[in-house]
């Protein structure tokens, strides 16, 4: 079977590399093919590239506490970029401060992002989950 | 002695240049107006008339030419998104020495069609999708193009999955198609050398018979390659050096014309200052940018434009209505020398500017950017900041006195300092016009067109 593409980044100027790298080992080694775009990467740069590569997958990372800002509107930006249906992920220390987790994965989901991951996920759990909506199981 | 003759049939000048490549050193120069419309013939000997007339009879073992004559390389281009596969395309055609005259992105349409078929390019380069990424663009554009009756050969360099479909859409249309490589067939991966070595082969066995140059084939043992492509290669040669003799490293050619003004720039440009972080498509380490509205002369109207009137003025020490006076008779008679001293310092201006806003375009940029974390270097493009030289070339400035002041715009300045242009190069002229052909006379004897450039390239004091 064809491998699923994923687009891969941390958004906005978030500069936090060392969980970009491990995810992108991660993803990589488990089977995906992964477009890995690095740190402070803008919304368009996600679209510009998930248009290019036909992506499946968009995956977010935001660790600096201002990925409320930096994600909304990226759902609505895919829609009109033509990438209908995109699955989109974030994940990491989404939110300024302690609020308790359910209250913000409602409100990502809410943007329209599919699967939200909340501080400390392990790699698998997400790796369960695009096998799980990328119906690969 | 072993004479070989070089040509460089340009669009206004046929220009000639003859080496001794036993001795290693340039026996002359010479150039007379091209006319390609008559017999291409006639330019090039009354070019070699001029030439023999200060060299005395010369008998030429081999000779080689290239070409811009005839409105250059025409080149239509489509990507996908413009900042990636439609970008790509464009810097393979304008480093294979093409004139980009239409970059397309996303989905062609009916009337995108109507135009290329007005342009009726000599080439058309359909790109788009990462390999194995999106195909749905690029077979709609093959059928969008292959619905166009002019016959124009198509190179068709976008994703692997997709080029089939798009080859057999194409010849059942009647084109010529040529498969190349995807110029990214990775996201952030440029891969132009494929597609460049297509386009010169197309150009060797279609354009030359096309544009009446065969004529002068008897005479040539070979049309090599477009004009710019020759610069490209003098410029590679001078920054690597050969086996036998080192290179002067990194440097940068401008070449400012009557229409367009060309940059050329053989570096990685990575960043240099620590902890930038670099965005946006990998630059091609010889890259070669074409500024359409920067000219001394038909494009004149867009250099002021750009620089606003009032640095024209500050430059030449021309009041406002003298600078729109001499920019009227300049723009509509194109043909005006430098013969009065308010021209003189109106084209003073003109060359400074020039070389300032094609750098500057050329060059990559840096911005600091206030993260949680600190500041932030974001640079995008070539950083230029350690370049060790700029040659100046180009008939309309090779000829002026203070052409180090001219040149001097293409370095680092205080106005720009978020563009990573030289701090300290040296200046280098072309004062002889010699690049093209030591381009040229690189493909068979890269020691001799090294020395003769280190040798005739004048440092600019």
């Amino acid at each position: 079977m064809d491998k699923k593409t994923m687009i891969l980044g941390v958004i906005g100027s978030d500069v936090h590399a060392v969980g970009n790298q491990i995810l992108y080992r991660a993803f990589t080694d488990a089977g995906f093919n992964v477009v890995n775009l690095g740190v402070m990467v803008s919304q368009e740069e996600f679209i510009e590239a998930a248009v290019e590569a036909n992506a499946d997958v968009i995956v977010v990372s935001s660790l600096y506490g201002h990925g409320e800002l930096d994600c909304r509107g990226l759902r609505e930006k895919c829609d009109e970029a033509g990438l209908k249906n995109i699955l989109l992920y974030v994940g990491g220390n989404i939110v300024v401060g302690k609020q308790p987790f359910d209250e913000v994965e409602k409100r990502f989901k809410d943007m329209g992002y599919d699967r939200v991951f909340g501080p400390g996920t392990p790699p698998e759990t997400t790796i369960e989950c695009l096998r799980e909506d990328l119906k690969l199981n | 002695m072993k004479a070989v003759l070089l040509i460089d049939f340009g669009s206004t000048y046929t220009k000639v240049t003859a080496v001794d490549v036993d001795e290693g050193k340039l026996l002359g120069t010479s150039a007379s107006y091209t006319t390609v419309a008559t017999d291409i013939n006639e330019g090039l000997h009354n070019a070699l008339a001029l030439l023999e007339k200060e060299t005395g009879p010369l008998d030429f073992a081999e000779t080689y030419a290239c070409s811009s004559a005839a409105g250059g390389l025409r080149i239509v281009t489509s990507g996908l998104v413009p900042n990636l596969t439609a970008e790509a395309a464009k810097r393979a055609s304008l480093g294979a020495g093409g004139k980009v005259l239409r970059v397309y992105s996303y989905q062609l349409t009916e009337d995108d069609a109507e135009e290329i078929r007005q342009i009726n390019p000599e080439i058309m380069l359909l790109c788009g999708g990462t390999d194995g990424g999106n195909s749905e663009c690029i077979i709609n554009n093959a059928k969008i193009v292959a619905a166009i009756p002019e016959n124009f050969p198509v190179v068709l360099a976008g994703n692997r999955a997709a080029a089939r479909t798009c080859e057999t859409i194409l010849r059942e249309s009647g084109k010529d198609v040529y498969v190349c490589p995807n110029v990214m067939p990775q996201f952030n991966q440029l891969n132009i050398d494929p597609v460049q070595k297509i386009i010169r082969d197309i150009f060797l066995k279609r354009i030359v018979q096309a544009k009446g140059l065969s004529q002068a084939q008897s005479l040539i043992d070979d049309i090599m390659m477009p004009t710019p492509a020759a610069v490209l290669k003098a410029a590679e040669l001078l920054a690597k050096g050969t086996e036998n003799t080192k290179g002067w490293g990194e440097l940068m050619i401008v070449d400012v014309g009557g229409a367009t003004t060309d940059v050329y720039t053989i570096t990685d440009g990575h960043p240099s200052k620590p902890g930038a972080v670099l965005k946006g498509l990998p630059e091609p380490y010889a890259k070669r940018t074409v500024e359409g509205d920067i000219g001394m002369r038909y494009s004149a109207h867009g250099i002021v434009e750009d620089a606003g009137i009032a640095r024209v003025c500050e430059l030449s020490g021309l009041s406002e209505e003298k600078v729109e006076e001499i920019l009227e008779l300049i723009s509509t008679h194109t043909d005006t020398l430098p013969n009065t001293d308010e021209v003189r310092r109106f084209d003073y201006a003109l060359a400074s500017l020039a070389i300032e806003i094609a750098v500057t375009r050329h060059a990559g940029t840096i911005e600091e950017v206030f993260t949680p974390m600190g500041l932030i270097y974001s640079q995008v493009g070539k950083d230029l900041t350690k370049l060790n030289c700029v040659i100046a070339t180009g008939g309309s400035i090779i000829h002026t006195t203070n052409t180090k002041d001219i040149v001097s715009h293409a370095m680092f300045s205080p106005r720009t300092p978020n563009s990573l242009k030289p701090l300290n190069a040296e200046i280098y002229i072309d004062r002889s016009y010699i690049l093209a052909s030591m381009g040229l006379l690189s493909e068979h004897y890269p020691d001799v067109a090294l020395n003769i450039m280190k040798k005739e390239l004048i440092h600019g004091d």
